[in-house]
């Protein structure tokens, strides 16, 4: 391969893992911004995702001809019923939790995180389950770049629900109340917002998105077992640091930036891709110390 | 007389052991506009925070059109027509001007209603108009507290609550805010008045109470209140 064929290759890796992240960082994001919490919980929902995606395929298969029907079915109803367990565990661990100091809640998240991933460690023995999709795997050149269907429609897939988050977000009343909620929840109220209800279409949104990302990632690497969010949920956040935590095109940014930055990192002479991780937490570290805000965070200032 | 429309009994509010309150009785009638005076300390801003639930009640009641409101939850109260601009204003400086006055009508689902009634506030407020794409906190004082009233009347409230809206301004705009309140007032909202500012708030207001350490200690006509020698020493400054 020339150096172009690789740097195209690896653009389109970065661009394509990055999504994963972007999707997962989002529900990170989405939450700590509304009630400044780090929900430990987000990548087991994300790897619940992926299970309750392969479940609901495994039904569909014999009745559905088409994969990618089958896929998008399960796809759109994973979100959902993930995206209820979501508002349920909001409901049932965090609300009560809101009014107790953050590092309750906090403790909270990891306990709830604890019960997912052994709940499906249990009914799974803990073993990697093949994620069977139906879907051919061969490979075409669009240029000199090299392509599979399904690697195609995973990206696309990824950016138009980013997409239509973004418009979720900007364009109706809920995503505005969203947004203030996040910069001032007492005068939200004072608005007649009803902020419980929009912390749980909050849990809702993140959680779906989680789970798409949970059944692409499954898609896409073939396999899933009950510790799949764990690497994920720290890049993720990762992303969601590098973006400026809370803000959700941060989010989706520092997710793609993340895939690039690990795409293009394991192509440095001597550095393979066994320290692609390493890579990708240095730069947490280092956007911790110098820009602890992230790329579009903004430093706090009150005026009065 | 007019129907009373607000009513606050034996109101007691408490912040732990803290009394902010101490079993207030303020009566606000239809069309009329009601002044709470008083110090910083003195429980005017915990009276708003306390009508509007954002704080709860520990004693007493908040009747609204003879309704029980005491225990309702904010959203609900605001539904219901009563409406508290803050102290400070509080507008969302991070979203644009014109997404303010939109969250301004949450409650709202209709759409088209929303746009006429910005327009609405937009004739009121020229200003909002002018700078409606651009972000909250870029506003002067003057215009944010503009925006701060105008995103409250979104609502279409039956009461206005507004919580010092003279503070930090310079007096020509603290006069210009008052103008408004009197027209807001004349087109037929209710509106109850917190002030520091006891000359101005009396000069518009029709009625007022005194609140000292979480009692009120006076209340009356404001033409009676704005002679009270005790009042004048206090609060006018003569």
């Amino acid at each position: 391969m020339t150096s172009w064929e690789i740097f195209l290759q690896q653009l389109f890796n970065g661009l394509l893992v990055g999504s994963f992240y972007g999707l997962v960082a989002i529900g990170y994001s989405m939450v700590y911004g509304i009630i400044k919490l780090l929900n430990f919980a987000h990548a087991d929902i994300y790897m619940c995702g992926a299970f309750s995606g392969l479940i609901i395929l495994g039904f569909l298969n014999p009745y559905v001809g088409n994969e990618w029907l089958g896929i998008i079915i399960a796809l759109l109803l994973s979100m959902v019923l993930v995206g209820l367990l979501g508002v349920v565990i909001q409901r049932v661990a965090y609300r009560p939790m809101l009014k107790a100091p953050r590092l309750s809640i906090l403790i909270t998240a990891l306990a709830v995180s604890m019960i997912l991933y052994n709940t499906v460690l249990l009914m799974t023995q803990g073993q990697y389950k093949p994620f069977t999709t139906g879907l051919t795997h061969e490979s075409f050149y669009i240029g000199a770049l090299r392509m599979t269907e399904t690697r195609m429609v995973l990206l696309l897939a990824a950016l138009v629900l980013m997409f239509l988050l973004h418009m979720f977000i900007t364009r109706t009343m809920y995503g505005k109340a969203m947004r203030a909620i996040a910069l001032d929840r007492d005068t939200c109220q004072l608005m007649g917002v009803n902020v419980y209800m929009i912390i749980a279409i909050t849990f809702f949104v993140g959680s779906a998105l989680a789970a798409a990302a949970g059944i692409m990632a499954g898609v896409y690497y073939g396999t899933v077992h009950f510790f799949m969010g764990f690497l994920i949920g720290l890049k993720a956040f990762t992303a969601a640091v590098i973006g400026g935590i809370g803000i959700i095109p941060g989010a989706m940014l520092g997710g793609l930036l993340l895939g690039l930055l690990e795409a293009f990192g394991t192509q440095i002479p001597f550095i393979g891709s066994s320290w692609r991780d390493v890579f990708t937490f240095v730069f947490l570290i280092l956007f911790l110390i110098f820009k602890p805000n992230g790329l579009l965070g903004r430093i706090e200032s009150e005026r009065m | 007389m007019s129907e009373t429309i607000l009513e606050l009994k034996n109101l007691e509010t408490r912040y732990g052991q803290i009394y902010a309150l101490r079993g207030i009785n303020i009566e606000v009638k239809k069309g009329e506009i009601v002044t709470l005076l008083g110090a910083n300390g003195a429980g005017k801003s915990t009276t708003l925070k306390t009508i509007s639930s954002l704080v709860p009640a520990s004693e007493g009641t908040v009747k609204y059109f003879g309704e029980d409101i005491t225990h309702s939850a904010p959203y609900s109260i605001v539904e219901k027509g009563l409406i508290h601009v803050p102290e400070g204003r509080m507008i969302f400086k991070e979203l644009t001007v014109l997404e303010n006055l939109e969250l301004g009508s949450f409650t709202l689902k209709d759409n088209i209603e929303r746009k006429k009634r910005i327009n609405r506030v937009c004739e009121l407020f020229p200003v909002l108009k002018e700078r409606q794409k651009q972000m909250g906190g870029f506003l002067s004082g003057g215009e944010q507290q503009m925006l701060a009233i105008g995103r409250a009347l979104m609502t279409e409230p039956k009461i206005l609550m507004l919580d010092e809206p003279s503070m930090g301004l310079a007096p020509i705009i603290v006069q210009n805010i008052m103008d408004i309140i009197k027209q807001i007032n004349s087109e037929g909202t209710t509106i109850l008045l917190v002030e520091q500012n006891a000359k101005v708030a009396l000069k518009l207001a029709d009625r007022g109470y005194v609140l000292e350490t979480g009692e009120i200690v006076m209340e009356g006509n404001a033409d009676v209140l704005s002679t009270d020698e005790s009042i004048v020493k206090a609060y006018l400054g003569e």
